[in-house]
């Protein structure tokens, strides 16, 4: 029977890790001390945040709905809409935002940490901004550089970077600068093809004005590269990943001077990729027409905080008001449920960590109501204990029986709230769906931890010595 | 030792008799009000610096706007919560330059909901609703689909559906009732709390018929009345304990959560209430009160 105690010391370590890597503060904090203590070098803790949602961390949400009325490939349609919109929101400099499709014809657009509403939906509706930019001064791309290093510096030591001179520098492309030529000279774009090699390359006409801009550009820029940027970034997946970032650069080295207004780009795309890129700059739209939000939500970054600092607190209280209850009702195996429900907690929590989970104020409640329920599951196998222990049977007889008798009823009663939370889960809003999904995880981990880890502390805890102060059982 | 349960089955059906038909009264009279997520219009939450201006002041303020009907509602120490129809972005920076204006303050929250996206949520919520409820209709015949005598499996099942409507409408009644009086609003979160309980009500009830079923199986068809009071008794320890602990979590949101799970967490605490007390006292008595109804059919006969 040694394989009961391998089985222990498993969950053992498995409730360890997963309690630190929830909360790895306490832990680093003990590395840290030893290793200046005996000059060790043991490493820190993997270290990962929790996702957490708009209503916990602060920031502005806003719903379109597209006019996909004129459009007859509405998938397609929706998800450039998407990819334009992403970038623009790039752009912004917002820290991970999320565009994602709804259905078929909304947009989600979720900017964490934004405060300045107004700004960032007029960034969002407007027009495709077409750019030329010309090669800096050594100078200024070294200068820029500077202010980029010393904002990088106080972002890692988590310091107010708009206390550094000029920060707003930092947000400048270091190499370029724009011209005054943009999209608004531009007067059509056609796509055509190579005559000698045939790949697809793009033709853009500009009007008398745009032509004697880029006549003036050409002539003082001969030798040097003029960058083309199309809402923020270069208009071509230069280096073939299959998408378009920071890491691209369109800047064709410019011959000699143009005078007729006409401008080619050509490069390494397929004729398709020309022709949404012609029709992108001709229409001088989105792809598709947005109007106003139709939804908007907005929290401040004090009530985010306040709510998630309120939040965890009612679940710490009401975690220790579940534990003194099974201590004071089931005594000794109330103990070791309490036990296996604090593993519970540390184990989900990893799992929000891992998969990652958003956390949003409902998905925490649907947690915490987890926390209340969890123990149902020990409620009822030790119910069924000691109604076994009064008629006579031996404790690990009256253990395995009270196992074996409730499952029916924690199978039955938790599969019913599982298929309440996947209706939730798959017909509802946001809301109802961080609270089915961290309510479904919890009854499922519940499980695990009610049934399994407490039956392991049983049979490892409980031996002989119980058979005589059966009182405590 | 076994409780009667049953003896007073009359008192417990009178009971809830009442509060159901309490409830129907306040639905008729001051039907249900719903948050802006489902009809539409704007939430905003002030937190002035220093002094709240009164009510009054802050609606004259904004008149100019036009805003439609705008209710004021203070809240903590010096904050506000502001609701209004739908505006655009421009006329959202204007109402936060006049409040300024009024007294220094700061946003915590804004919230536009358009009527399109409202009308969607309600229909949605709808099929939820709708959906959850088959779901349960046939997870209990499913459950109970073995024939077990002297009661059909099919009046299990009714008799869970009767206490699990009995369950949702109270805190439907309740918030009804403090809709009325104290402006709480049916909000997403609380429609998720009644589903929920929709699950926790027939969670109990399963519990307890999966015990009788037993004592059935075990002791024979013998006195059914009997059976369901010693069953009661078996289960009452843990229907108390599974109870008592939800009830500890949900009172600490209640009392710490903060605004958005405060109703949230009452509209589950009265749920689930309701779902232990539903089970016990009125599921349990109704079978016993409709297998004597058919005994006395019989001896008719």
């Amino acid at each position: 029977m040694a394989q009961k105690y391998y089985i222990f010391i498993g969950v053992l370590v498995l409730a360890i890790l997963a309690g630190i890597f929830a909360y790895p503060n306490y832990f680093n904090k003990s590395v840290d001390f030893l290793n200046h203590k005996m000059s060790w070098t043991v490493p820190h803790f993997y270290e990962k945040p929790y996702v957490l949602g708009l209503d916990l961390q602060g920031g502005v949400s806003l719903v379109y709905q597209a006019d996909l009325t004129q459009i007859s490939d509405k998938a397609t349609a929706m998800s450039e809409l998407r990819d334009v919109i992403e970038r623009r929101v790039n752009m912004f400099g917002v820290s991970e935002p999320t565009v994602e499709v709804v259905g078929t014809d909304r947009l989600n657009v979720d900017l964490p940490g934004v405060t300045n509403v107004q700004q960032a939906i007029s960034m969002i509706g407007q027009t495709p901004y077409l750019e030329f930019d010309e090669q800096r001064t050594a100078a200024d791309t070294q200068k820029i550089l500077d202010v980029m290093k010393q904002v990088q510096d106080a972002q890692t030591k988590k310091q107010d970077i708009t206390k550094i001179a000029n920060w707003q520098t930092a947000l400048q492309n270091p190499y370029f600068v724009a011209t005054d030529l943009t999209g608004k000279y531009l007067t059509k774009a056609t796509v055509q093809f190579d005559q000698t090699t045939g790949a697809p390359q793009i033709q853009l006409q500009f009007n008398a004005e745009g032509a004697k801009l880029f006549s003036d550009i050409t002539a003082r820029n001969i030798k040097k590269p003029l960058a083309i940027y199309l809402d923020g970034s270069s208009i071509i997946d230069t280096n073939g990943d299959g998408k378009i970032d920071g890491n691209d650069l369109y800047a064709p080295i410019v011959q000699s001077k143009i005078t007729d207004g006409t401008a080619v780009i050509t490069g390494s795309m397929s004729t398709q990729v020309a022709q949404t890129l012609a029709s992108r700059l001709n229409s001088g739209a989105l792809p598709v027409k947005i109007g106003a939000p139709i939804s908007q939500e907005t929290v401040g970054p004090t009530l985010g905080t306040a709510s998630l600092q309120r939040s965890l607190w009612a679940g710490i209280y009401g975690l220790l008001a579940v534990v003194i209850f099974m201590v004071v009702f089931y005594r000794f195996p109330g103990l070791l449920a309490s036990i296996a429900l604090v593993i519970y907690v540390a184990i989900t929590l990893a799992i929000f960590k891992i998969i990652p989970v958003t956390l949003t104020l409902a998905g925490i409640g649907g947690f915490i109501l987890s926390i209340g329920m969890a123990v149902d599951a020990n409620i009822l196998i030790f119910a069924r204990m000691k109604e076994e222990i009064k008629s006579g049977k031996s404790l690990s007889v009256a253990i395995d029986e009270g196992f074996k008798r409730a499952w029916p009823s924690i199978r039955d009663s938790n599969f019913n709230s599982l298929i309440v939370c996947a209706i939730l889960f798959f017909v509802a809003t946001s809301f109802i769906k961080g609270f089915a999904f961290t309510l479904a995880l919890g009854i499922l981990i519940s499980l695990f931890s009610a049934i399994f880890i407490t039956r392991i502390f049983l049979m490892v805890f409980v031996g002989k010595w119980a058979e005589k102060i059966k009182w405590i059982l | 030792m076994t409780f009667n349960f049953t003896k007073y089955s009359a008192v417990y059906y009178i009971i809830s008799g009442v509060l159901i038909l309490a409830t129907i009264v306040s639905l008729f009279a001051y039907g249900l009000k719903f948050g802006i997520e489902f009809v539409g219009g704007s939430n905003m939450e002030i937190q002035f610096q220093s002094t709240r201006p009164s009510n009054e002041t802050i609606s004259s303020a904004l008149k100019s706007l036009s805003l439609g009907d705008v209710t004021v509602q203070p809240t903590g120490t010096n904050g506000a919560i502001l609701q209004f129809k739908g505006v655009d972005e421009a006329t959202h920076q204007q109402i936060l330059t006049a409040l300024n204006k009024l007294s220094p303050s700061s946003e915590k929250s804004f919230q536009y909901i358009g009527p399109s996206i409202g009308q969607e949520l309600r229909n949605s919520t709808e099929v939820a609703i709708l959906l959850a409820l088959v779901a349960i209709t046939l997870y209990i015949a499913f459950a109970f689909r073995k024939v077990s005598k002297p009661v059909n499996s099919w009046k299990y099942g009714v008799t869970s559906l009767i206490a699990l409507f009995h369950d949702v409408l109270i805190p439907i009644g309740v918030f009804s009732i403090l809709g009325h009086f104290y402006n709480v609003e049916i909000t997403v979160p609380i429609v998720a709390a009644l589903l929920t309980i929709l699950g926790f009500s027939v969670h109990d009830t399963i519990v307890i018929f999966d015990r009788i079923r037993e004592n059935i199986l075990r002791r024979g068809m013998g006195q059914f009345e009997d059976t369901v009071n010693w069953s009661l008794t078996q289960t009452l320890g843990r229907s108390i304990s599974t109870v008592v602990t939800v009830e500890f979590v949900l009172i600490s949101l209640f009392f710490l959560g903060g605004e958005t799970l405060k109703w949230f967490a009452l509209a589950l605490i009265i749920g689930i209430t309701s779902g232990a007390y539903s089970s016990i006292f009125i599921a349990s008595p109704l079978l016993v009160s409709w297998y004597k109804s058919e005994l006395d059919k019989h001896k008719l006969l």
